[in-house]
């Protein structure tokens, strides 16, 4: 074969290459894209993101950063949310123990009226602080779609477990301690 | 198996059927077009080398050459055609009744079609991962089969010299001898170029040539749908386009979604006008419609920038950017958003006011008090002394198992136990009681006082359509590209005309992509007293 032609023959399969290349490059962007459109935010591995709620009833401000150091379970609730009810116990139950190994649990509240949390709250005897997440914009943010839906955070602000549905005692168990840090 | 060289002596792409200079067939590749046995030749994309064979065909070459193939892309087309129309035969999911549940509404709705239907994701269609794929193997199709065939033609068209061989003008279909020594080669020159035509000259040869640009109206066309299509690609660019949907209660600010917490909206208030059921004008309609005919929606709103820092579920610092109306098609309009009046609902509940009353007697009354369903108190101390607490309060409220749960946070029917102490008892057992729309129980069954509602007030929410949206001029653009090509294409067509001097008399050959009946009207009013015979249309006499 003449060499011309081997220099033209390799023209084209560089120039072939790179238009498939940049082609199916552009089709990946638009499926990846559209994918995430409807899929969470939020993801195992990913830095959780910050915001800052008040506490119901009070004026006092959490604010995610502040926590960092500590894990942090976030767990997106709301009264008339049926399988909420049934973890709420548990999380009461493990709270304590876990505050002392410098685990939060910020339980952000979805509803809008303030006496029906506080009945709620009395109702249950719950003592970690509730957030109250009023116009559902940290829930948008994290891309929540059904609760009650919760995240395990690490002390290094990295999501290590994020749960949809309700957990039982033992699981709660688990994540959490996934997510003591090392003392 | 490489280069062909002409007996013209010029030096051909592997692959073409007819010599880009002199016209010649080239004897081994008359297969590729269809051209054996016949008297006329097929001058599609000028007889050039259009599917490159590569001898050692790389994995590359392999796809490349899949991706050319015309049928592949009309199959592409085909199957894509097929799948847009079944998705229209069932709603797709968004036009499905707000709140029913896709996964079931499908079955319920339509049975085991409307199952499938779900199931192979066509409820979705229009976004699927499998038909924006189809569009995208359509969008490849059209590039490489374009560069394939526009590249060799081009080639060919420049490269064609105006002496053609022989066998070429043969096989045209508008050809013609003419035996005569009295011919005017420079009349018919002039003629010709009186038509218009760019003629060139070589060896005696004429060569008339026009309107060789609409040859690339096709590709032009092409070039804009790659363009259309990567403007729709460009929607999935966040800063580039934003769709969303954002519901605001009258008296509710609330941030608008799509704008990043940037700006926030507060409903002033939502208006729906009715058509006049006492018109005359309208009766007729209204009657037949059978309900009322909304005439129009809009909503009093104030839109807010905030100036703070964005921190996600902070209160933020508002500052009014303005005051708008939005109405059908009359959008409220800031910075690069628009904001639509796309839907609403009625009459959510926004206060109500009871009264305590003597259980056997309506007409008497401790005190009236109004509960903000928003914000509720915990308690309210009547005039009278006695007190009222909210011992619950349920939004929406519904029995599940006897107990009364809220099924949403929204006040669509609320409902209280109320515990009422009467005045200086607030340690003694209070009275129990349960109220709500249309539902009023006594606790015990021994209640000495009632609470009644006597008022409540309403409220509506308004929907509406957030839209941000950079890529419509590359849309409009590739739609503009798109007819142009379609025009350059379509009103104008390419004619050639060959005359080839020969011993005893010319030979002369045409040959256009379209409009037949025009070429040979130039061909005859060229030849006029030139001497040279009108051709024949060789098609014509075959037929």
């Amino acid at each position: 074969m003449k060499e011309s032609t081997l220099k033209k023959k390799k023209k084209r399969l560089i120039f072939r290459t790179a238009m498939l290349a940049v082609m199916v490059g552009l089709i990946a962007f638009a499926l990846i894209s559209n994918l995430k459109d409807d899929k969470s935010a939020v993801a195992k591995g990913e830095q959780a993101p910050n915001f800052q709620l008040n506490k119901f009833g009070t004026d006092e401000v959490v604010s995610l950063d502040d926590l960092e150091g500590q894990g942090v379970m976030i767990n997106f609730w709301a009264t008339y949310c049926e399988p909420c009810k049934e973890e709420m116990p548990y999380m009461e139950e493990l709270y304590s123990e876990y505050k002392d190994k410098n685990v939060e649990i910020l339980a952000v509240n979805l509803d809008s009226t303030n006496i029906v949390v506080e009945r709620f709250q009395e109702r249950y005897g719950l003592s970690f602080p509730i957030l109250h997440d009023k116009n559902g914009q940290v829930m948008d943010q994290y891309n929540v779609s059904r609760l009650p839906s919760t995240l395990f955070v690490n002390a290094d602000g990295v999501v290590e477990e994020q749960v949809v549905g309700p957990l039982t005692l033992d699981k709660l168990d688990g994540y959490l301690n996934e997510i003591t840090p090392e003392t | 198996m490489n280069e062909i060289t002409c007996e013209c002596g010029h030096v051909n792409p592997e692959g073409t059927v007819l010599c880009e200079s002199c016209g010649k067939p080239v004897e081994d590749n008359q297969h590729l077009n269809g051209n054996e046995n016949q008297t006329l030749l097929n001058m599609r994309y000028d007889g050039s080398a259009r599917r490159s064979q590569t001898y050692n065909r790389t994995f590359i070459d392999k796809v490349w050459n899949f991706f050319s193939s015309v049928k592949v892309g009309v199959w592409l087309i085909v199957i894509t055609l097929i799948a847009s129309a079944i998705g229209t035969l069932l709603p797709q999911e968004m036009y499905i009744p707000p709140g029913s549940d896709a996964s079931t509404h499908y079955r319920d709705q339509y049975g085991l079609i409307g199952q499938i239907y779900y199931q192979l994701g066509f409820h979705n269609l229009f976004s699927s991962w499998w038909y924006m794929l189809l569009l995208a193997l359509i969008g490849i199709s059209i590039i490489i089969a374009s560069l394939d065939r526009f590249i060799p033609l081009y080639k060919t068209l420049k490269t064609q010299k105006p002496k053609r061989h022989d066998q070429f003008m043969k096989k045209q279909r508008i050809f013609g001898k003419t035996e005569s020594d009295s011919i005017d080669m420079h009349l018919m020159k002039e003629n010709l170029k009186k038509n218009r035509y760019k003629v060139t000259e070589e060896d005696g040869s004429l060569f008339a040539e026009k309107n060789r640009f609409s040859r690339w109206g096709p590709y032009v066309n092409h070039i804009g749908l790659i363009v259309f299509l990567l403007g729709t690609l460009l929607r999935f660019v966040p800063a580039l386009y934003v769709d969303e949907f954002v519901w605001v209660r009258e008296g509710e600010t609330k941030m608008i979604t799509g704008t990043e917490g940037q700006y926030y909206i507060k409903n002033e208030d939502f208006i729906l006008e009715n058509y006049d059921e006492n018109d005359e004008r309208f009766q007729e309609a209204i009657m037949r419609n059978g309900q009322p005919v909304p005439k129009t929606y809009q909503t009093n709103a104030v839109i807010y920038e905030r100036t703070d820092d964005i921190v996600v579920g902070k209160d933020p610092e508002l500052k009014e950017v303005k005051e708008a109306e939005a109405r059908v098609n009359h959008p409220i309009k800031f910075e690069n958003y628009t904001l639509y009046q796309a839907s609403y609902q009625q009459n959510e509940f926004n206060e109500m006011t009871f009264k305590l009353h003597d259980m056997d007697d309506e007409d008497s009354s401790y005190g009236e008090f109004t509960i903000d369903l928003d914000d509720p108190e915990t308690e309210y101390e009547l005039d009278s002394g006695h007190v009222v607490v909210l011992g619950s309060y349920f939004p929406e409220y519904e029995l599940d198992d006897g107990e009364p749960v809220s099924v949403s946070k929204y006040p669509r029917n609320p409902a209280f136990v109320f515990n009422v102490y009467p005045p200086g008892e607030s340690d003694g057992e209070p009275e129990v009681s349960f109220a709500g729309i249309g539902a009023n129980v006594d606790g015990s069954g021994e209640n000495e006082f009632k609470v009644g509602l006597v008022d409540f007030d309403v409220r509506d929410v308004t929907g509406l359509t957030v839209r941000k949206d950079y890529t419509l001029p590359f849309i409009a653009l590739g739609g503009a590209i798109f007819m142009i090509g379609v025009i350059q294409g379509m009103y104008w067509n390419h004619r050639r005309i060959w005359v080839k001097p020969k011993d005893n008399g010319v030979w002369i050959a045409g040959h256009t992509n379209k409009n037949w009946v025009a070429l040979k009207r130039e061909i005859e009013k060229s030849t006029k007293g030139t001497g040279i015979e009108t051709p024949v249309d060789q098609q014509e006499l075959k037929d």
